[in-house]
């Protein structure tokens, strides 16, 4: 039986993404459990150093040199590489772990086309299991469709398939000793229908992305405006978190669409989610309800975020979120 | 332009639960998912703009067609309806086949699709689909603008965004940032009723003797039930802004969150 094999996504800097680095946490754990070889791959224009990166956490790691002008191929670019490293492998991979990104589902579909395997999206635990009720022995993959409104453990009915591991569902645990880099043997690749990157636009601030991060700082459309969202990335930047938004506040205008929560834009799970004027209503709730730590502050002690928070504090947000912050700098002296 | 959106009936957000075979349980009202409304609404645009028609292609029980009139009664030209008994409990890799499948009965310069589902679709059927057609993939637009032969896009990325372009045919995954879906007027409502909804099986879209559908799917739901209980909430009422600070901060302390 082939191996796990893991996908590192390289971020605009060309190291490997902390989702990169759990997820071959999440993929080693695996193959300790089911005796497989696991190793990585990185697919990019330049990518040795992503690939050094993830040799922190993986055996062997493969690096792929992808003729592309620009420092992250397109998802469809990556995907042709490794299936091409995957007929050519003596063991082609059983499973493949990627993770849960934009680039991620774009490379998880494509690949899977080009296997002709199945996926499991959205992973939130991974097990392996023996065989059993007519299932091959496995990796049982535990998931929360529906915005986590039920849980659910699926397998793969073959031995083979891709799992996209969404972010903060294990801790990167480097290996005692780190794992070597493998160039990549060539292969007959058939490239992708073309997609030319006309422009490469970056507007976002630094800081961890809202995928990542442990602490997000959420505002909704009781924030009102965009000075109260200066107020929560204050917050924000003292708990080394990020801010998110309802779709209320992007609908207005105040924050940009990356940072909505919710229905149609991300899903989190961080372990602290602090939610200042935001009501809790379902189309929200989908996107966070399965964070760690969920504390609300509202004016109207009916919202029904009052319902599922750990911590509810009925008061106005303008004069709690500079107190908070007062109270946050004195305590970090 | 020719343009087919892939939409897919989704249970009401919020209303969804499982059945007791651990399937979908389809009795809950169906609405067209969120996202698809927005790439039918880009689609509706281009074909204002620049003429064409609108064909929806959907994968659903045959029974599922209110969410499917009500995108015709939005504007679509015409809706196909993949719908097989064989189908049920499909896998995202036979979703994928059928689709491709289907779109090549299909005249088309572009394809769009939601950036993922409600439902828990991870949104990874436009890019498999794309694949399997061989044709480019733009996903997660903000924007789609066509120029002659091909299509310009602005694609979300991780720190902004990146323009891509591509010939024609191509598949353009969406996003909610293409702008409001629009009401449908009692007028669309009215002429949705005599708009064509046509009825496809397997064996009609070549895959009579393929390996799809729930008899073939590549991934079995094993067990589902309620996530866990996340206890009681703590509820703090008519303190100053410094007492309810000072609450939220140990209330993470005790929690070790800080």
């Amino acid at each position: 039986m082939g191996g796990i094999w893991v996908v590192g996504e390289v971020d605009g800097a060309g190291d490997l993404t902390k989702l990169s680095c759990e997820a071959a946490t999440a993929a080693r754990l695996l193959g300790d459990a089911a005796k497989l070889d696991v190793r990585g791959v990185v697919v990019a224009a330049e990518p040795d150093a992503a690939a050094a990166n993830m040799t922190a956490f993986l055996p062997v790691v493969i690096a792929v040199r992808a003729p592309e002008a620009l420092e992250r191929p397109a998802a469809a670019v990556v995907a042709a590489r490794v299936a091409a490293l995957a007929g050519a492998a003596a063991e082609p991979p059983a499973y493949v772990v990627v993770g849960a990104t934009l680039d991620g589902r774009d490379l998880a579909g494509a690949l899977a086309a080009l296997l002709g395997v199945g996926i499991l999206v959205g992973a939130t635990g991974l097990a392996w299991a023996d065989a059993a009720d007519g299932l091959p022995a496995g990796p049982r993959v535990e998931m929360q469709p529906f915005g986590g409104r039920v849980v659910t453990t699926s397998a793969f009915t073959g031995e083979r398939g891709i799992i996209l591991l969404r972010p903060n569902m294990v801790a990167a645990e480097p290996l005692a000793a780190p794992g070597r880099v493998e160039a990549a043997a060539t292969q007959a690749i058939v490239d992708p229908a073309p997609v030319r990157v006309v422009e490469r636009v970056v507007t976002q601030s630094t800081g961890p992305a809202i995928e990542d991060a442990r602490v997000i700082v959420a505002g909704g459309r009781g924030v009102g405006g965009p000075d109260g969202f200066s107020g929560l990335a204050d917050l924000a930047g003292l708990l080394g978190g990020a801010v998110g938004a309802t779709r209320a506040a992007v609908d207005a205008g105040w924050v940009d669409y990356a940072i909505q929560i919710g229905q149609t834009g991300k899903t989190v799970k961080p372990a602290v989610y602090l939610a200042f004027g935001v009501s809790g209503a379902i189309q929200h709730k989908v996107g966070m309800q399965t964070s760690e730590i969920i504390v609300a502050v509202n004016r109207d002690a009916d919202a029904p975020i009052g319902e599922f928070a750990d911590l509810f504090v009925v008061a106005d947000l303008a004069a709690v979120v500079p107190a908070l912050a007062s109270a946050l700098r004195a305590r970090a002296g | 332009m020719r343009i087919v959106v892939l939409v897919k009936p989704v249970p009401d957000p919020g209303e969804e639960r499982l059945g007791a075979d651990g399937r979908l349980d389809r009795s809950v009202s169906a609405v067209i998912n969120g996202n698809d409304e927005y790439v039918l609404e880009a689609a509706l645009q281009l074909i204002d703009a620049n003429g064409g028609d609108v064909t929806l292609l959907s994968m659903a029980p045959a029974g599922i067609t209110d969410p499917i009139r009500k995108a015709l009664a939005m504007g679509a030209t015409r809706a196909v309806l993949v719908s097989d008994p064989a189908l049920a409990g499909a896998c995202a890799w036979s979703t994928a086949q059928v689709l491709a499948a289907a779109l090549q009965t299909l005249e088309y310069d572009l394809v769009l699709v939601g950036a993922d589902t409600s439902d828990g679709g991870g949104g990874v059927v436009g890019a498999a689909v794309a694949t399997l057609l061989h044709r480019p993939y733009l996903s997660h637009a903000r924007k789609i603008e066509p120029f002659e032969g091909g299509v310009r896009v602005e694609r979300l990325s991780a720190s902004g965004h990146d323009v891509l372009e591509a010939a024609l045919p191509a598949v353009v995954g969406g996003t909610q940032l293409l702008g409001e879906p629009r009401y449908p007027t009692l007028r669309g409502i009215m002429g949705a009723r005599s708009k064509e909804i046509a009825i496809r099986t397997l064996a009609e879209i070549g895959l009579a003797d393929r390996a799809v559908g729930g008899a073939h799917a590549t991934t079995a739901l094993l067990d589902a039930r309620p996530p866990a209980s996340r206890g009681s909430t703590r509820v703090v009422r008519g303190a100053d802004p410094a007492a309810a600070a000072a609450a939220i901060v140990d209330f993470l302390v005790e929690r070790r969150a800080i």
